[in-house]
């Protein structure tokens, strides 16, 4: 049930707030059209929606306006202050209307009908506007009784539980949803009675959620119920400190108590932190502030450590110029709190821990990317196929693999069956195990016994075996080598296209390397080391 | 969890000597240690002008495999090639880089020996005696490995571990592929471990492990494509 509401409603404000009375023939344009005009031009003929050269043909000495919704707003301002001085929730729903629930106001001056008038009288004195008040179930029904006010009565009070038959004759129209208001009218239901009298799963059903607001709207409901939404419970906690903190020990100390705080808010919930914000204030007014991630549950202590080694590292690094005068632990990423086990015998869940304390601390001293462990996934280079992780980041890999599931190794050129549905990519074209040790990329130049570059045509025809590389400085003698392996890769992407071949070689000095070849310059890719 | 029952006893043991405390090395490896695995507390050097990274990469690969943790400091590690090291047998969930750790590369140093089994460190600028005595000291103490590859430690360490001799098989001219790679590791160091020691294996082998000479075959040196009759090997579609 929607509580009663009171609307005080100024027609014509875009004109009033211009500074016209109503008495003047003026109206208001937005992009050649009337947005609103006074009464005394619509009774001349003017409406809203009229081109500015119409509207001057009906009324040749109108003034015209132009629309400035600031302007609106601003004058609005003393309506809404005498508004407040009967409660302070008044909503301003758009400049000319705003809302108030009556609930409070209504019992001191003695229910809705006097306070409607004391409300008018008061707008008036703030604001001479001749403006109307309406009270009814629900904003909707509030504002619709306010305009079906006259000079005479300015007021009209909907007596609880006649929402809906008051406003049942009034047409569709003014439930202010033109595409919605177009199909109804096409289906036949022309009031808002009609429109309230179907079944509501019905109206849903075929409207979606705008009909659904609309029908709960047509039988004097609040639309606002639908989106019931229960407000996230804060969970930061703040610490000021005065005098300023100087020292990790003394903010420590602090964090360890503001640690347990959050730890007790956040298990209370039964959530647990998979995400930490840690944010400090100086003196100087700098702000600093940096995230924490954990797979696990934070606990207590986990907080406190990361607290401390996080202003250790700030500390370190002189980021904050003066003392500390505010320490807050938001809760960046909750989840319920499933809990964790350690193994029996200590064991390896221990080790665990530990590794990813120091791990954490590190982060704390170089930042959150400076620690990462590998993943292993699809890609047809030895650089494409790993992807460092930050640690605490999820390990997920750049690219599927499917080929690495102990499937035998596929060598370039050699044609494989399709990937069932589903499966991922098998990589065909990626080089066969052993992988490179060293995976780095830099020049090179690769010469025939001649002295001359050696290319490849478009057709992966090598112009001369490869006789000697140049990698650092000094040719070495190839001894073996094998290639070129073409490998033409993302031909549909402009941006990620690449057209290489590829070698490997053995050098006179006991190494072997990858060699490509792209765009006619050779690079190293990767070095046997 | 189900562990084994001496796994279990040799938790619940009140004391053990610090020479007794083994971190587990490849199988093939580890006749190069006199203990047949790597001293907890100790450091080893891996040095030499090819097969640095596999080696030392081979070194925490079965470590790994039984729950330990490594970490690679130093700018090396941002070159790794982590398809290798998956190859060769670290776990790479607990295998952790830190590239650039900048000037701040002592505290993590410290910071990781106090909690991983293995360290390996390269690629940094030559470290400070004053560096090295302490962090070796905090090794000591913790039972944590330290391995050295390059040149940058000041100090002598317990081991060194050069590759004398490298051939790669499996490469002809213009066929073939890089198969795997017969290796002659030298150790030599002090203490117990002052007799020099030797012994070739295949770094890596046909599959990315390391591998002991036999279990490949073949002579040393071979420089052609793998047999076609023991493996429908891909290799001989581009030779033949």
């Amino acid at each position: 049930m929607a509580g009663r509401t009171l609307v005080v409603w100024c027609p014509d404000w875009a004109v009033t707030a211009a500074g016209f009375p109503a008495s003047e023939p003026v109206a208001v344009f937005h992009a050649n059209r009337v947005v609103t005009c006074s009464e005394a031009a619509r009774a001349q003929g003017v409406r809203s929606g009229q081109r500015r050269r119409e509207a001057q043909g009906r009324c040749p000495e109108l003034t015209v306006v132009a629309q400035d919704p600031g302007r609106d707003a601003r004058a609005f301002e003393p309506v809404v202050a005498a508004a407040e001085t009967f409660t302070p929730w008044a909503e301003v729903i758009r400049p000319g209307v705003v809302a108030f629930a009556t609930r409070g106001p209504a019992r001191y001056f003695g229910g809705d009908e006097a306070l409607a008038t004391q409300v008018i009288a008061t707008v008036d004195r703030a604001f001479a506007a001749g403006c109307r008040a309406g009270v009814a179930e629900g904003r909707f029904a509030a504002e619709l009784a306010a305009r079906a006010t006259g000079a005479t009565a300015r007021t009209r009070v909907v007596p609880a539980g006649e929402g809906a038959a008051f406003l049942a004759p009034f047409p569709v129209q003014t439930l202010d949803q033109p595409e919605l208001v177009d199909l109804l009218i096409r289906l036949g239901i022309r009031t808002l009675g009609g429109l309230a009298a179907l079944p509501a799963d019905a109206v849903l059903a075929r409207f979606g959620t705008p009909g659904a607001l609309a029908h709960r709207r047509a039988r004097g409901l609040d639309e606002r119920p639908l989106l019931a939404r229960t407000p996230p419970p804060e969970l930061a906690v703040t610490a000021e400190l005065d005098p300023p903190v100087e020292q990790v020990e003394t903010a420590a100390f602090t964090a360890k108590s503001l640690a347990d705080e959050l730890h007790r808010r956040l298990s209370g919930l039964g959530l647990a932190c998979t995400r930490l914000g840690i944010e400090a204030e100086t003196e100087h007014g700098e702000h600093l502030v940096r995230l924490w991630r954990h797979d696990g549950a934070l606990t207590a202590a986990a907080i406190a450590d990361r607290v401390r080694w996080q202003l250790e590292g700030w500390w370190s690094t002189g980021a904050p110029t003066a003392g500390l005068t505010l320490l807050r632990l938001v809760p960046d990423e909750v989840k319920p709190d499933q809990g964790s086990q350690l193994g029996l015998w200590g064991g390896s869940a221990a080790a665990d821990e530990r590794a990813a304390r120091a791990m954490a601390r590190i982060q704390g001293l170089l930042g959150p990317a400076a620690v990462a462990t590998g993943v292993v996934g699809g890609g047809r280079d030895p650089a494409g196929q790993a992807r460092l992780v930050p640690w605490g980041d999820p390990r997920q890999p750049a690219l599927p693999d499917g080929a690495r599931a102990g499937s035998p190794p596929s060598l370039p050129m050699r044609r494989t069956a399709g990937p069932a549905a589903g499966e991922a990519p098998p990589w065909p074209g990626r080089t066969p195990p052993p992988s490179p040790a060293v995976v780095h990329r830099g020049p090179a130049e690769v010469v025939d016994r001649f002295g001359q570059p050696v290319t490849v045509t478009a057709r992966g025809e090598l112009s001369a075996p490869p006789a000697w590389v140049n990698t650092a400085g000094s040719p070495v003698e190839v001894v073996a080598w094998t290639g070129p392996w073409p490998l033409e890769e993302r031909w549909w992407d402009p941006a990620g296209r690449r057209r290489r071949a590829r070698f490997q070689v053995c050098l006179a000095d006991g190494r072997a390397q990858m060699l490509a070849l792209e765009s006619r310059r050779w690079w190293v890719e990767a070095t046997y080391d | 969890m189900s562990l084994p029952l001496e796994d279990l006893a040799g938790r619940a043991r009140p004391v053990t000597l610090a020479g007794r405390r083994m971190l587990p090395v490849p199988e093939p490896l580890a006749e190069l240690f006199p203990g047949g695995g790597m001293r907890r507390g100790s450091m080893v050097t891996v040095d030499s002008i090819s097969g640095t990274t596999s080696l030392a990469l081979a070194l925490v690969a079965a470590a790994s495999q039984a729950g330990s943790w490594a970490a690679a400091v130093g700018s090396w590690s941002a070159e790794l090639g982590l398809v290798a090291a998956a190859e060769l047998g670290v776990c790479l969930e607990r295998f952790t880089l830190v590239p650039d750790a900048g000037s701040h590369w002592p505290a993590v140093m410290a910071t990781l020996l106090d909690a991983v089994d293995v360290v390996l460190i390269g690629g940094t600028a030559p470290v400070r005696a004053v560096d090295a005595r302490r962090l070796a000291a905090r090794a000591r103490e913790r039972g944590t490995v330290l391995i050295v590859l390059g040149s940058c430690w000041p100090e002598r360490t317990d081991m060194r571990l050069t590759v004398t001799a490298a051939r790669w098989r499996g490469v002809g001219q213009g066929c073939g592929h890089l198969q795997a790679r017969q290796v002659e590791v030298v150790a030599t160091g002090r203490g117990a471990a002052s007799r020099r020691r030797a012994t070739r294996l295949w770094l890596p082998g046909e599959h990315g492990r390391v591998e002991a000479v036999e279990a490949v075959g073949g002579e040393p040196g071979d420089v052609v494509p793998a047999d076609p009759a023991t493996s429908a090997d891909p290799a001989t579609i581009l030779a033949g």
